[in-house]
C-alpha cells in the first residue's frame, strides 16, 4: 500500500533532526499539558506559513494522520 | 380569528404607530390579484415598491398592526442603500442613519485587526449605515402608502395556501374573521419562520450552528466613533465574542455569545444581562456608566437555504428563503438584492414580456447568491463562533498568534455583504464584447456608480427598466438602434437611452451626461467612442459592447427576455 509521504527538497540532516527533536520536546514541556495543543497549533501555523504552499501542507497533514 | 396586539410596542426611542386592522367586513369582496405579498418587512416592501415602480400593482399582507418589535437589521450596506433609492428611501436613511467605514477587532486588550472599507469620491453612500429596522420598515411603508399601486392590510395574517394551476387560493385570518383571497402570484417574505415554508413542506440545505447569541440594545452615553467592535475571547466571556455597533439615539447593539449550554431562556433573565453588559462596559473601561435596557432577544447563528425559491405560483424571497448568520450583516442586506431581483423578473412575466423561464432564472441567480453567502459566511462563523474543537483550537492559536504575527490578521475580516455577480447568468449576451473590455463591470456585475458633479452620481439617473448607456460624442443616435428601441418600447419594455460623453443634444437619447472629463468613460472601460452597456432593471449587466448595433442589441434584449 502506498503512503503518501512528505516530499521535501531539502530534508534535515541527522544533526538538524535531533536539535528539531529536542526543542520541541522541550517547549510542548514548557507549554504545559493545558497549552500544548494551542502552542502545537500555533507552531503548526507558524510552518505553514513559511511553507507557503498549501498543497504542501496537505500533503504533510496527510502524513501526520496516518497510524495515529 | 386572529388578533393582533393593539398595544404599542414598548421602546425608549422609537415612537411605534398602532395601525387599524384591515376588516374583510368593510369592504367589498375581493377580487383576484396579480401579486400578494406575504410580510411587511424589508423584503416584502422593497418587492412591492420596485413592483409599482414597474407598473404593476400589488397587495401586501401584515399580521402585526405595526413595524418590527426591536432594533433587529441594523447595519445597511452600500448596495443596499443603492436599491433603497432606486424605492425612494435612501435620504432619509442617509439623514438619519450613522454611516462608517472602520472595524476593529480586539483580544487582550489589543487591537489586532483594523477594518477599512474603501470609500471613494465615486460612491455618494458610505460602505455602511446605521439604523434601526424600524426607522427602515417606517419609510418604506410611507413609501408604499404614497404609491396608488401598493395596499398594505394590517392585521392580515395568511393562514393558507391552497395553490391550482395558475394561481394561489389564500385563506386570510383577520380581526373580523377569515377571507379568501385568489392571486396568481403569492411571494412569500413572511421571514425566518416562515409559515408557507413550512405549510409547504419545504426542507433547506446547509448547516445550523450550535451556540447562541445574545443581541442587547442599551441607551449609554460612550465617546466612541461609530465603528465595529468585535472582541475575541475576553476575561468575563472566556472562549467567546462580543460585537458592538453603535445606533442612532445614543443607542448601543451589545452582542455576546453565551456560555455552552447556557439556555436563552438563562440568558434573557434580567441580571444575567446586567452582570455581562456591565462586565463588557468595565472591559472596555467604562465600568459603571449608567444605562437603560430598549430590548434583547437571542439569536443561533445558521447557513441555510431553500434549494430553489420558485414552488408553484409561489415565491420565497428574503429571510423566509434562506437563513444566514448576522456576521457580515447578510439578513436585510441579502433581502433588499433578492426583492430588487424578484420585482422585475415578476413584473416582466406579468406583463408578458417573458416566460416564465425568468422566474427560473430569478431563482437560480438568487440561489446561486444565497450559497456563495452560506460559503462566506460559514468561514465568517467558525472563526465567531467555531463548531466543533479543532475550529475552536485553530481559532485560539490564531488569536494568540495575532498578537505577534501580522500573517494570521486578515482571518478576522468578518467578510461583509456585498453584491452578487450574476456571472453565468443566462441573461447574459453571448454575443456581445464582454470577454474585450479591459475594465468596467463585467456580465452580472452591479454597475459601478459614478460622481458626476456635486451631489449628482451616475446611479441617480438609473433604474426603473432598462438602461441602455451609450458613450458617444455624436449628436444622434443611428436610427437603426433607435429602431429596436422604437419596437420594443412599443411591445411594452421599459427601455431608456443615456447618452454619455457628448458635449450637447443627442438626438434620440431620453438624457445626456456630458462626461466632459471623461471619467465615467473610464469607470466604465470605454476605450472609445460607440461603446454601450445594457443594465437590466436590478442594474446589472446583461450586455456590453465595445461598438453597438442595431441587431446586437435586439440579441441582448431577447437573451435578457427568455420567452
Amino acid at each position: 500500500m502506498s503512503r503518501p509521504q512528505p516530499h521535501h527538497p531539502t530534508a534535515l540532516d541527522i544533526a538538524g533532526l535531533e536539535t528539531v527533536y529536542d526543542a520541541l520536546a522541550g517547549a510542548i514541556d514548557q507549554a504545559g499539558p493545558d497549552k500544548t495543543e494551542l502552542f502545537l497549533v500555533k507552531l503548526a501555523m507558524l510552518n505553514a506559513d513559511a511553507l507557503a504552499d498549501p498543497e504542501r501542507f496537505q500533503r504533510l497533514l496527510q502524513a501526520a494522520l496516518q497510524d495515529l | 380569528m386572529h388578533q393582533p396586539s393593539t398595544e404599542a410596542r414598548p421602546s425608549i426611542y422609537y415612537h411605534y404607530q398602532v395601525f387599524q386592522p384591515w376588516l374583510p367586513t368593510e369592504h367589498p369582496a375581493p377580487t383576484r390579484q396579480q401579486v400578494v405579498i406575504a410580510g411587511a418587512g424589508p423584503a416584502g416592501l422593497v418587492t412591492a415598491l420596485e413592483l409599482a415602480r414597474l407598473g404593476v400593482p400589488s397587495l401586501v399582507l401584515e399580521s402585526e398592526l405595526q413595524v418590527s418589535q426591536g432594533s433587529r437589521a441594523i447595519v445597511f450596506t452600500r448596495r443596499s442603500m443603492e436599491i433603497l433609492q432606486q424605492v425612494g428611501v435612501a435620504e432619509r436613511i442617509s439623514a438619519n442613519g450613522l454611516p462608517w467605514r472602520f472595524g476593529n477587532s480586539y483580544y487582550r486588550g489589543q487591537r489586532v485587526f483594523r477594518m477599512e472599507a474603501p470609500h471613494e469620491p465615486d460612491d455618494r453612500f458610505f460602505p455602511m449605515i446605521n439604523i434601526q429596522q424600524q426607522y427602515l420598515e417606517q419609510y418604506l411603508i410611507e413609501a408604499c402608502q404614497a404609491s396608488p399601486l401598493i395596499e398594505l392590510r394590517w392585521g392580515n395574517k395568511l393562514v393558507q395556501v391552497a395553490q391550482q394551476p395558475g394561481s394561489a387560493c389564500l385563506t386570510v385570518d383577520t380581526p373580523a374573521g377569515p377571507y379568501q383571497l385568489d392571486t396568481a402570484w403569492l411571494v412569500a417574505a413572511d421571514g425566518a419562520r416562515s409559515g408557507i415554508r413550512s405549510a409547504l413542506g419545504l426542507q433547506m440545505e446547509g448547516a445550523s450552528y450550535e451556540g447562541f447569541f445574545v443581541i442587547a440594545d442599551i441607551r449609554i452615553d460612550l465617546p466612541l466613533p461609530t465603528e465595529r467592535l468585535a472582541y475575541f475571547d475576553p476575561d468575563w466571556n472566556r472562549g467567546n465574542t462580543i460585537l458592538m455597533h453603535r445606533e442612532p439615539h445614543g443607542i448601543w447593539r451589545v452582542d455576546y455569545q453565551l456560555p455552552a449550554g447556557e439556555t436563552p431562556e438563562d440568558a434573557l433573565r434580567p441580571e444575567s444581562l446586567k452582570q455581562r453588559i456591565d462586565a463588557q462596559l468595565a472591559m472596555i473601561g467604562h465600568a459603571g456608566a449608567p444605562w437603560v435596557m430598549d430590548w434583547c432577544s437571542v439569536y443561533s447563528a445558521r447557513t441555510l437555504t431553500l434549494p430553489d425559491f420558485v414552488h408553484g405560483r409561489v415565491i420565497f424571497t428574503g429571510d423566509a428563503a434562506h437563513m444566514l448568520p448576522i456576521f457580515g450583516v447578510r439578513g436585510a442586506n441579502t433581502a433588499f438584492q433578492d426583492a430588487q431581483s424578484l420585482a422585475w423578473h415578476l413584473a416582466f412575466v406579468l406583463k408578458g414580456l417573458a416566460g416564465e423561464a425568468l422566474l427560473a432564472n430569478h431563482s437560480a441567480e438568487r440561489v446561486g447568491a444565497a450559497r456563495e453567502i452560506i460559503d462566506e459566511a460559514g468561514k465568517s462563523t467558525r472563526f465567531m463562533a467555531p463548531p466543533s474543537r479543532g475550529f475552536r483550537l485553530l481559532r485560539d492559536a490564531v488569536l494568540s498568534l495575532s498578537l505577534s504575527q501580522p500573517f494570521v490578521r486578515p482571518l478576522y475580516h468578518w467578510r461583509t455583504s456585498r453584491p452578487h455577480e450574476y456571472s453565468a447568468s443566462r441573461l447574459n449576451s453571448p454575443g456581445d464584447d464582454n470577454a474585450l473590455f479591459m475594465a468596467g463591470p463585467a456580465h452580472g456585475a452591479p454597475p459601478r456608480n459614478v460622481r458626476l458633479a456635486a451631489n449628482d452620481f451616475l446611479l441617480d439617473h438609473l433604474g426603473g427598466g432598462f438602461d441602455l448607456l451609450v458613450f458617444s460624442d455624436a449628436p444622434a443616435l443611428p436610427q437603426p438602434l433607435l429602431q429596436v428601441v422604437a419596437d420594443n418600447r412599443a411591445r411594452g419594455v421599459p427601455l431608456r437611452i443615456t447618452a454619455i460623453g457628448a458635449r450637447g443634444p443627442v438626438a434620440g437619447a431620453d438624457q445626456v451626461l456630458a462626461d466632459a472629463d471623461g471619467h465615467c468613460r473610464r469607470r466604465y472601460g470605454v476605450p472609445a467612442t460607440g461603446a454601450a452597456y445594457l443594465l437590466r432593471p436590478d442594474q446589472h449587466v446583461c450586455a456590453r459592447w465595445l461598438t453597438l448595433d442595431a441587431t446586437r442589441l435586439q440579441a441582448a434584449l431577447n437573451t435578457a427576455l427568455p420567452q
